[in-house]
């Protein structure tokens, strides 16, 4: 008998070494806090390196530093830059993870965490939002200031991405399975349902016509902390259950049918990885509005980089996610507050154009 | 519903099914016990990989019962049901990125009890799948770089990870060349006896068939219409009516029987 009653030679499996893992997220991690610090120190009011970082310790970390910095400089640190950085990572987080989870559940590589609606009913809704209490004065008390700690924008993108996802899944399910090429179209198709009211709202939005276009383009402007507190958890527990979940997203990609034979039950994951995917979008859609490339690139990058076994591309799309959006919010405040959203488009467009004619293979099969 | 009498590892009874309005399985019925090596034959459109869809689970019949171990296959839950079953399909387009042994430990999916790593079991079973397909020296090769013979012999040996009671193989053959088809049917013949597999094999090769299968079972319009060994079933008058081709039996020096077709 040929059996092995004990390995023989190493076959190596059980995933990424350790070393290999810890380098990759080390890396990642050591990025974002150079990022975070930088991030927060430029700007157009200098405050130096180690005031910021003093500030930053003393005020995250609760580390007993003597004050010897002005007021001015904590507030523009602490209150204004220091949630715009966060929600910039916060958002290149949830974008990257959702974008990879995306890319593996609709094994297309032009998948983003948009395609299937988020984008076109999170629009609606915030324009809705933005546009309400102009016409019925009555919201506008609620609107202005906040309504459980976050604005009718928010809440009505959130929930338009959410419910638009919801019916573009249900539209697409035909006895019981959901085909990836009819998601796709259905997605398209109420996409443009959406759009059009989206024109349509924008036609009519006269004086709002600036607000309703920087929301479309995502900016950071409106960072809070109240927002932070309110995309942070949705973040993160789509993050962790989706990272419970790997092996499955491994076995995906495989194919319906190959999964299926390994114990998935193929379309209830499906219906699971879309939704935890899409509560990370609407949620950090909600308080950004639609910030276009990094979920597209961001996974592509990484895959190529460090292969795609999920287990390690999930937590490292979270990490250079983060970073990539946040150095991306960067540009954009010292280019003079222009939307973010332009500046990932013009440096992630290029780039990923660099990568499709550098690539060996085709990105995905 | 529970028979008195024991089951086969494998019982197919009255089984129907059809993609919308084209019949495929009318009433098809089949039983393997555990060991056995069984082909499906037919011609195409027969209802072959059907029936073995059926039998894994990917699709529920219409009518009669699928049934594995006595129990309906519709019933097992996915990940227990892929604790027994392996399949082997035509063709799996692989994911890019992957080593081989990376690709095999995938196998092991449906008997993971760690939350990240692989456990002691897991590279044991991965080791032993990956030296009884042939595949030992593949372990550390890029998925992307494997010929068709290769890739061939990944697949079993991720379908052999899974550690399988029945084997179900869908015209494994298919893209292969002769040398790589005999390969590949003396390694599943072999596995079969070193790892009591019951191993359910769609073929399309009639001689490959009356050659390595104990056992064949042909499909026609949608049922069995003979089942038993190569010599009493595979017989001219049944390829005639089936197949619509003609066949000779031939014996070698040695007393083996071949089918030899008949050209035109």
């Amino acid at each position: 008998m040929r059996t092995a009653a004990a390995p023989a030679i190493r076959v190596g499996i059980g995933g990424p070494s350790l070393t290999r893992a810890a380098l990759v997220l080390g890396v990642g991690a050591l990025l974002l806090a150079i990022v975070l610090v930088a991030a927060v120190a430029l700007g157009s009011v200098g405050v130096s390196l180690d005031d910021t970082a003093r500030i930053l310790g003393r005020r995250l970390l609760g580390l007993p530093l003597a004050q010897t910095w002005s007021p001015s400089a904590e507030t523009i640190i602490f209150d204004l830059r220091l949630p715009r950085v966060l929600t910039a990572m916060l958002v290149g987080a949830g974008l990257g993870s959702a974008g990879t989870v995306f890319q593996a559940v609709l094994r297309n590589p032009m998948a983003d965490p948009y395609l299937i609606g988020t984008a076109a009913g999170a629009s609606l809704g915030a324009i809705t939002g933005i546009l309400a209490p102009m016409l019925l004065p009555t919201l506008a008390i609620g609107a202005g200031t906040a309504w459980l700690g976050i604005g009718l924008v928010q809440v009505l993108a959130f929930s338009g991405g959410l419910l638009t996802v919801m019916l573009v899944y249900s539209v697409a399910r035909r006895g019981g399975t959901v085909h990836v090429v009819t998601l796709l179209l259905t997605g398209y198709a109420v996409s443009s349902i959406l759009a059009a009211g989206v024109a349509m709202l924008m036609f009519l939005s006269g004086r709002a016509l600036g607000a309703v276009f920087a929301w479309l383009m995502g900016s950071l402007a409106g960072a809070s902390w109240t927002s932070l507190a309110f995309a942070t958890p949705l973040v993160l527990l789509s993050f962790v259950l989706l990272m419970a979940r790997w092996r499955r997203l491994n076995l995906l990609l495989l194919g319906d049918g190959a999964a299926a034979h390994l114990g998935v039950d193929v379309e209830r994951e499906k219906l699971v990885l879309t939704g935890l995917a899409t509560l990370a979008t609407s949620a950090v859609v909600a308080i950004s509005g639609t910030i276009g490339f990094v979920g597209l690139v961001v996974p592509h990058v990484l895959r190529l980089a460090i292969g795609p076994d999920h287990r390690l591309l999930l937590p490292s799309s979270v990490l250079f996610g983060a970073s990539l959006l946040a150095l991306a919010d960067l540009g954009a405040r010292l280019a003079g507050g222009i939307p973010v959203g332009i500046v990932t488009a013009l440096i992630g467009a290029p780039f990923f154009l660099w990568l499709l004619r550098r690539a060996r293979t085709p990105l995905m099969p | 519903m529970s028979t008195p009498r024991r089951d086969a590892l494998l019982a197919v009874d009255g089984v129907h099914f059809d993609y919308g309005r084209r019949s495929v399985l009318r009433g098809a019925a089949l039983r393997v016990e555990r060991g056995e090596l069984v082909a499906l034959l037919g011609t195409n459109g027969s209802g072959k990989t059907t029936l073995l869809r059926l039998i894994a689970g990917t699709l529920t019949p219409d009518a009669g019962e699928v049934r594995f171990h006595g129990r309906a296959v519709v019933e097992w839950r996915r990940a227990a049901l892929a604790r027994h079953v392996a399949v082997l399909p035509q063709r799996l387009e692989l994911p890019s990125g992957f080593h081989v042994a990376e690709l095999v430990e995938m196998g092991r999916a449906p008997h993971a009890t760690r939350l990240f790593g692989a456990s002691a079991a897991d590279e044991v079973a991965v080791e032993r799948a990956l030296i009884d397909a042939d595949a030992l020296e593949l372990a550390h090769r890029s998925i992307d770089e494997l010929s068709g013979g290769e890739r061939q012999r990944v697949l079993v040996a991720m379908a052999l990870a899974q550690e399988p009671e029945l084997l179900l193989l869908d015209e494994p053959t298919l893209h292969l060349d002769v040398a790589h088809q005999l390969a590949l049917l003396t390694t599943i013949g072999r596995l079969r006896r070193v790892r009591n597999l019951t191993v359910v094999a769609v073929l399309h090769d009639l001689g490959m068939a009356a050659a390595f299968a104990p056992r064949v079972a042909v499909l026609d319009q949608g049922r069995v219409v003979g089942e038993g060994s190569p010599a009493t079933v595979l017989t001219p008058a049944l390829v005639r009516r089936v197949f619509g081709v003609e066949i000779d039996e031939a014996r070698t020096a040695d007393g083996q029987r071949h089918l030899v077709l008949r050209p035109g």
